[in-house]
């Protein structure tokens, strides 16, 4: 599935720049490894070392929090888009 | 007359020490950074918080008491250099003796903190906006704006409108009357969004990324947050330079429960009081408690949910202090509460019986969690406990509408009075 992967400004410095990148996956896991193995320095800031979610970094699905999706095990279809948006805590 | 009264909101004195913002340092991997408007670690997307300097010199009770009763007289606590420039009248609400309550809940002591009457727009966000505002004139935005539930919204649209700001104010679609026109009253831009406030944050954090403004919860937020701590700095001060041993707060994102213990943890470390921090429980709605169930499951993994309940002002599926609130009820002995919605209505008529002040639902279910709290044994006949109420009830009428019985109507006689007493008091 191809699907498209908008990322918050704090992030584009490790994509060259840009805000959106195209990526593939089945599930929302497969896309963040998929996009993990092209940009490096994106990797440690999607999910931990065990390939888990943070619990800081919230994903959207369509704009659908993808923890009631089944989080990263999410399925994914074509043209789909995905958000990711630190979570605005603490303060 | 001095030059700088507390009662007014306008800039002040061309003699005052320049305003700047404290720098920030990541929460998780503490870097630090030049102040900026900015909430999340550029480094590993964690959250910042203002640094203080370590060294700087703390005021004593006494110069305390002396400054204007605003929350700026615990300005060394707040994240500033220099002298805030607008909101200086907001904070120092009273906390008022609430015996009746006390007894209704077998304590020793009880008291209100009130921010229904908190200046200028009746809620507790009147704090966390004078810091969020003060912050965006540090850094020169002309445009602030929030993701809110109502009492924000409210604070924000009145805080830009005294300071001349433009306010972007998201909220929910489905909000009560009174604070959709308490917010746009003012002027605002307000705007609903189709969805939960949890829809609307996610919004407001893009919204933030892309056009720069002042989103105070959200790129703001590490500056804005410090306002809440003001409410355990007025409570320790009022009670007379000590600490209760238990506070009863509500929860939405979580953020007050954490501010709580933070200031009343800055006020133990400066030696303004002494003993034991407060035990801090929170209180949520039933529909929406995902705080509260995190602590009864145990972990650290909060599960968010879609809320379901009259208590739009906490309806926040998706807290994100959750995490950090549950820490802080674990760690200092206190606990948790969810109450139905027809409790926490029990609990806004109660308060009023009580007290005297007209809570909106949050207080209500901050009334209903502290006595489903006092049942299940959390709160002890020793205890001396603070119930923060935050926010007024006449943002919330519709709550208790069914509720409130209709009053007499007679005609202007004497001769309608008399039986109308004698039937009122054989019912009462």
């Amino acid at each position: 599935m191809s699907v498209t992967l908008n990322l918050p400004s704090v992030l584009a410095g490790h994509t060259g720049g840009a805000r959106t990148i195209q990526a593939t996956g089945r599930t929302l896991g497969e896309v963040v490894a998929d996009v993990a193995a092209r940009y490096p320095g994106l990797a440690p800031r999607l999910r931990d070392e065990q390939g888990k979610p943070y619990p800081f970094v919230n994903f959207y699905l369509n704009d659908e929090d993808v923890r009631f999706r089944g989080g990263f095990a999410a399925p994914l279809q074509d043209g789909d888009e995905v958000t990711v948006i630190p979570a605005i805590a603490g303060g | 007359m001095p030059a700088t009264s507390s009662r007014i909101s306008v800039p002040t004195s061309p003699a005052a020490r320049p305003l700047a913002a404290r720098p920030l340092r990541c929460r998780h991997c503490g870097v630090e950074r030049a102040p900026a408007p900015l909430a999340i670690c550029e480094r590993c997307l964690g959250p910042l918080d203002p640094v203080y300097d370590a060294g700087r010199p703390l005021p004593d009770p006494e110069t305390i008491a002396r400054r204007p009763p605003s929350l700026w007289r615990y300005k060394e606590w707040l994240p500033f250099d220099g002298d805030p420039v607008w909101s200086l009248d907001s904070g120092f609400t009273p906390l008022i003796d609430a015996p009746a309550l006390a007894r209704r809940l077998g304590v020793a002591r009880a008291w209100v903190k009130n921010d229904t009457v908190s200046h200028p727009s009746l809620s507790f966000k009147d704090r966390v906006v004078a810091a969020a505002i003060n912050a965006a004139a540090a850094f020169g935005l002309d445009t602030i704006g929030c993701a809110s539930t109502g009492n924000l919204a409210n604070a924000v649209a009145a805080h830009a409108a005294r300071a001349g700001l433009t306010a972007w104010v998201f909220i929910p679609e489905e909000l009560e009357r009174a604070k959709i026109i308490g917010t746009s009253v003012y002027g605002a831009r307000l705007v609903r969004v189709r969805g939960t406030y949890d829809d609307v944050n996610r919004l407001c954090a893009q919204v933030a990324d892309r056009f720069g403004w002042g989103i105070v919860n959200v790129n703001l937020r590490g500056y804005y947050g410090e306002g809440s701590k003001t409410v355990a700095f007025e409570i320790a001060e009022q009670l007379g330079w000590r600490l209760p041993s238990a506070v009863v707060a509500p929860m939405a994102g979580g953020s007050l429960l954490t501010k709580l213990r933070k200031g009343f943890g800055e006020f133990l470390a400066a030696g303004l009081v002494h003993g034991q921090p407060p035990r801090l429980f929170g209180a949520q709605a039933a529909g929406c408690a995902p705080i509260v169930r995190l602590l009864e499951r145990g972990g650290n993994t909060l599960e968010p949910e879609v809320p379901q309940t009259i208590c739009r002002s906490l309806a926040i599926g998706n807290p994100a202090d959750g995490v950090s609130a549950a820490h802080a009820m674990r760690e200092t002995g206190g606990w948790g509460a969810a109450v139905s919605d027809a409790e926490l209505v029990e609990g806004i008529s109660a308060l009023a019986e009580d007290v005297g002040v007209f809570a909106e639902t949050a207080g209500g279910v901050t009334v209903a969690g502290a006595l489903a709290l006092a049942r299940a044994g959390h709160l002890h006949a020793n205890d001396e406990v603070v119930l923060c109420v935050t926010g007024h009830g006449l943002k919330t009428l519709e709550a208790v509408l069914d509720v409130i019985p209709e009053a007499p109507v007679i005609t202007p006689r004497l001769r309608d009075v008399l039986p109308l007493i004698e039937s009122i008091e054989q019912r009462s």
